[in-house]
């Protein structure tokens, strides 16, 4: 009986074990995971502060996951150690886990810059897992002042989500502007005006130099005084353990697109790796949770023996604050073949080689997936009336042949 | 138009607003542009004055909150000049031209069929239960031998003239494509096909996606001769020269440019977009002895293999007209009554030229047998057949088997609103434009076809046990299983049958 | 299994889908109530230029980027059928963001929305094949090949 052994309780690792157990119905599976609880959708944790969810319902892979797939979990203790040629892990308690075939899914951790004074504020806090979302709701009262430091995903959902807890709430970049990984400027003012509209202090440019207790002096000068800090200028892939055991790294733990790491039977999926970015062929960390949750399953079925390759992986978002939907994916780069913008929404499309390369929509997202799937299939866009495509995501470009067979066969 | 030329619109779309969603699917159907939708004041808005009546937009609506009515707009009564023949003066009046219209006579001319009843057994001779027992409705249409013939050997001679097989008596007549959209056509031959009957390919050729339904379609050849060619005769089963037809007697047809796209080009090889005009005559044929002579060509042409069909249009002298033409070395004469349907026809022609087909076939039948010639042709009788009834009393009549059109192209979903000529046919029928060719699916029109006909069957099952007759072949002629009702004495005398009563 | 097939060469561009699939989902008794002066809420779209339309719902692909990429774990594949449980979806959306059919929507109230079949509803059999004027729709059976 083989025995299959995966680091980490999120998305890659679930996807990773549900994968292993659908195709080897026999091994023995053992899932690792520091937090006390695993299988929860990681982005859920803005929701659960806004209310729209609650723990019983955070749970992606469902009730009774582990007992249903017949895998031991292991939770609340971390891999200390990995010896790749004996095929064994230490866990932090001293237990040794001899496996024959492993997956590292240890995800990501936030990373901070030295912030000078950061030790003499006294509630600072993360936001990337329920932990941190808990013991935030703990602190925030309706008269705290919250400072949140980055303007990217998770600083501006961890607004949305504070909102209506919080007394005020500031966020500030050293970027020009909000979520400038994916946004232009044209495009991330109407997201800055939207989020102000709703209450949301935006300091841009302009970041937190030191602090001072509950001060934080900025860059400019101004000092901004708060009751809770949340540091959110992103987050890191989790490859210590990697390292250690010496499988190459580069920014992530470099994985071939059958998920396999350069250690003999070691994979690894989701935050923690780097792989081929599918619209510009380049190595790259992409940090999302459909990127993991495909790689995990990707990885799984090749430790039990199947035979699959993950080549899709590109940058991809959906995100909404306030309820105002901001979507992109692949890479916008260039000037727009297609820019439709108003006050209130954007629709983008970056067309290279004659392929749909990458967009941005922020407003109307509907059927915002036919273009991931028109970037992912290369779609040639030679005769393709692109200002209606712009304007409307269909299946006209696909051709009659194609539609008949996707809509009228099994897919 | 307004003023003298203003015609108030024949009918009126009653939308009830209450029920009404604005889901727009009304818009969307209809070819006429009857319907639109005014944003600004969320209200849908109707043209009448374009509406047809064809009960698209009325049988699609989700909420049923459609109905056309008769526009109660009058003109002054007046038994004399009645409101049509009013506005048909207004209209050329304004127009000059000819007034066309289509499908088949609508004025109210003596139905026969109406008038005549069908016999029943009671106690003395048993009838039949079709359930329980077998009953033929197969039927053969061809020249059969006088008497039978023995050889030298003292065995029966059996090498009959080439003859149609038909599992029952009735036939989908002539319907060009053209006239008829591809789809009609599918329907047709999927259908007959099933049925074991066949489809008449009218004079527009035979598209190639159908050369496979051969043995179910009769093939024509008509005074424009468009399609005919070798493999165009082989294709069939029988060969139809269309002489005439009962909606326009005495007239030819005319295909409008705007109809013959690519498919339609090449199926009649004449030139995309040019007329198709289809002369009144056959300028080979004046007569009998010419027709004899395109009679005998077609059948050299395909070796005697396939039966050929002499079709003509019930007019005065048909009695005298089927004498000559089963004397040509025709195998099959089809007469057409002057209720039959066209795709298009000089209103004139079509309401007051020929005959009705029942008295035609009468006497047709009993020309023929009196001359001794009636087993050299087989007789079909179409122009508005409606029903198994009537199918019956053709039969009893003496009809060997019946075409029909109208009926078939309502059981594919036509209304009747009598405006083909229009080529904007919103149940995809009578029309070639693409978007509303697409509204007929074969698969839907085929089966309810085979619906049709089926029930028919049944029926003419059924009314065939009542009078204790388990086959067609004993119902042919047999004129005392009919009783006219309210029909004056020449009536009765034509129609070879005595009253109710007697 | 049984399942949506839609014709291309027979779709009408009627629409009559969308307002059948939004009446058997709106839980109403009669269509004009469910849908006079209301917004349409539908599970399936027409598209289409000028002159080729056709109906898109959900294919309830064999593997779903839909389930695999929700966060929440709202979307699952039972017996071959994709079903939203939603009153976990929190409306991220992302299933927007990945179906290639677009077959996902966005709801009025935030959750996603999109076909089950009519089987959460009292139809039992889809309404826009029931209702499809010309077999443009269908449900039914048919050999099944994975393209």
């Amino acid at each position: 009986m083989k025995r299959y052994v995966i680091i980490g309780g999120g998305a890659a690792g679930t996807s990773c074990a549900e994968a292993v157990r659908r195709t080897d119905p026999q091994g023995e599976i053992t899932l690792v995971s520091q937090e006390r609880v695993s299988g929860y959708g990681r982005p859920l944790i803005s929701y659960y502060l806004e209310g729209k969810t609650d723990i019983p319902r955070m749970s992606r892979v469902g009730l009774g996951f582990y007992e249903r797939n017949c895998i031991t979990a292991l939770h609340g203790v971390g891999a200390a150690s990995l010896d790749a040629a004996a095929h064994r892990v230490t866990l932090e308690d001293g237990r040794q886990l001899p496996y024959d075939a492993l997956c590292l899914c240890t995800g990501s951790f936030p990373f901070s810059p030295r912030f000078e004074g950061i030790e003499t504020v006294p509630r600072r806090f993360f936001f990337t897992t329920l932990e941190d979302a808990l013991a935030l709701e703990q602190a925030v009262t309706k008269e705290s002042r919250v400072l949140i430091v980055g303007a990217g995903f998770i600083g501006l959902k961890c607004a949305e989500g504070l909102r209506d807890r919080a007394g005020s709430i500031t966020v500030c970049d050293l970027a020009d502007r909000a979520m400038s990984v994916s946004l232009d400027g044209q495009c991330s003012v109407i997201l800055e005006r939207h989020l102000e509209k709703n209450g949301i202090r935006l300091m841009l440019g302009n970041t937190a130099a030191r602090f001072e207790g509950g001060c934080a002096v900025m860059q400019h000068g101004e000092r901004v005084d708060f009751d809770i800090l949340v540091i959110a200028i992103g987050v890191r892939p989790a490859t210590s353990l990697a390292a250690q055991a010496g499988a190459a790294i580069g920014r992530g733990i470099t994985i071939d697109e059958t998920g396999k790491t350069s250690l003999p039977d070691v994979w690894a999926a989701g935050d923690c790796t780097e792989s081929t970015e599918l619209t510009t062929g380049q190595t790259a960390v992409m940090a999302i949770l459909p990127n993991a949750a495909q790689q995990g399953e990707c990885a799984g079925i090749n430790m039990a023996g199947g035979s699959a390759v993950f080549t899709a992986g590109m940058r991809m978002n959906s995100i909404g604050f306030f309820g105002l939907h901001v979507m992109s994916a692949g890479t916008c780069q260039g000037d727009a073949a297609f820019c439709e913008v108003t006050e209130t929404s954007c629709r983008k499309l970056y067309v290279q080689e004659g392929v749909l390369k990458g967009y941005v929509l922020i407003g109307d997202v509907r059927k915002a997936g036919i273009y991931t799937a028109m970037i992912r299939d290369r779609v040639p866009l030679e005769g393709v009336d692109l200002e209606a495509v712009g304007r409307e995501p269909s299946l006209l470009p696909l051709g009659q042949a194609t539609r008949r067979r996707k809509l009228g066969g099994v897919v | 138009m307004s003023g003298i030329q203003y015609l108030f619109p024949e009918y009126e779309v009653v939308r009830n607003d209450d029920r009404c969603i604005r889901c727009r699917v009304c818009e969307r159907q209809c070819a006429n542009e009857v319907h639109c939708y005014d944003e600004g004041r969320d209200k849908m808005f109707s043209d009448e004055s374009k509406c047809v009546n064809c009960q698209r937009c009325v049988s699609l609506c989700p909420t049923r909150a459609l109905k056309i009515v008769k526009s109660d707009c009058r003109l002054r009564e007046n038994a004399n000049w009645d409101s049509d023949t009013i506005r048909e003066i207004y209209k050329q009046a304004g127009s000059g031209g000819v007034l066309l219209s289509s499908m088949g006579n609508p004025k109210p001319l003596p139905v026969y069929w109406d008038k005549i009843l069908i016999n029943a057994s009671q106690v003395t001779n048993p009838s039949i239960d079709p359930l329980r027992e077998p009953m033929e409705t197969r039927v053969f249409l061809g020249k059969k031998p006088e008497k039978i013939v023995r050889g030298e050997d003292g065995r029966l001679v059996t090498d009959l003239p080439p003859q149609l097989e038909l599992s029952l008596p009735v036939m989908f007549s002539a319907m060009s494509y053209g006239s008829i959209s591809y789809n009609a056509h599918a329907s047709l031959a999927r259908a007959a096909a099933e049925l074991g009957t066949c489809y008449n390919t009218g004079e527009g050729g035979l598209h190639e996606d159908f050369y496979p339904y051969g043995p179910h379609t009769i093939v024509q050849v008509a005074s424009g001769r468009f399609g005919v060619h070798e493999d165009y005769l082989e294709a069939g089963a029988a060969i139809e020269i269309k002489m005439g037809q009962g909606a326009k007697p005495g007239i030819g047809g005319h295909l409008p440019g705007a109809k013959v796209g690519p498919d339609v080009s090449r199926t009649r090889m004449i030139p995309e977009g040019s007329d198709a005009i289809s002369p009144a005559p056959h300028h080979d044929i004046y007569s009998i002895e010419d027709l004899r002579q395109l009679v005998w060509s077609l059948k050299e042409a395909t070796g005697h293999r396939k039966p050929v069909i002499v079709k003509v249009a019930a007019v005065h002298n048909i009695a005298a007209i089927a004498s000559g033409i089963a004397r040509s070395g025709a195998d099959i004469l089809a007469i057409d009554g002057f209720r039959g349907g066209t795709g298009a026809a000089p209103t004139r022609i079509r309401d007051n030229v020929g005959i009705p087909v029942e008295l035609a076939l009468a006497a047709v039948d009993q020309r023929l047998r009196d001359e001794g010639i009636r087993s050299q042709v087989s007789l079909v009788v179409g122009g508005s057949i409606r029903s198994s009834a009537d199918v019956v009393k053709a039969v009893a009549l003496g009809a060997d088997a019946c075409y029909i059109a109208t009926a078939a192209v309502l059981a594919l979903g036509c209304h009747l609103c009598r405006t083909c000529q229009s080529g904007k046919c919103n149940w995809g029928i009578a029309t070639q434009r693409p978007d509303l060719v697409k509204r007929l699916n074969p698969d839907i029109g085929s089966e309810r076809l085979i619906n049709l006909l089926t029930a028919w069957k049944h029926e003419i099952k059924e009314l065939m046990g009542g009078m204790g007759i388990n086959s067609i072949e004993a119902l042919r002629g047999n004129r005392k299983m009919l009783r006219g009702v309210g029909l004056n004495e020449t009536e009765l005398r034509i129609l070879g049958i005595a009253h109710a009563g007697e | 299994m049984k399942r949506v097939y839609v014709n291309e060469e027979w779709c009408l561009g009627c629409h009559l889908c969308e307002y059948n699939c939004a009446f058997a989902n709106s839980g109403a008794r009669d269509m004009v109530s469910a849908l006079k002066g209301k917004p349409l809420v539908s599970r399936i779209r027409v598209e289409g230029d000028g002159r080729i339309t056709y109906a898109v719902s959900c294919r309830h692909c064999t593997d779903p980027l839909c389930v695999t990429c929700c966060i929440s774990g709202a979307l699952r594949r039972e017996d071959g059928v994709v079903r939203i449980d939603r009153g976990k979806c929190v409306g991220c959306l992302t299933c927007v963001l990945v179906c290639p059919y677009g077959a996902v929507a966005p709801g009025p109230d935030g959750a996603a929305l999109k076909c089950e079949l009519c089987l959460q509803n009292s139809c039992g059999a889809p309404a826009c094949a029931a209702g499809c004027p010309n077999r443009a729709i269908v449900y039914e059976e048919r050999e099944e090949e994975r393209s």
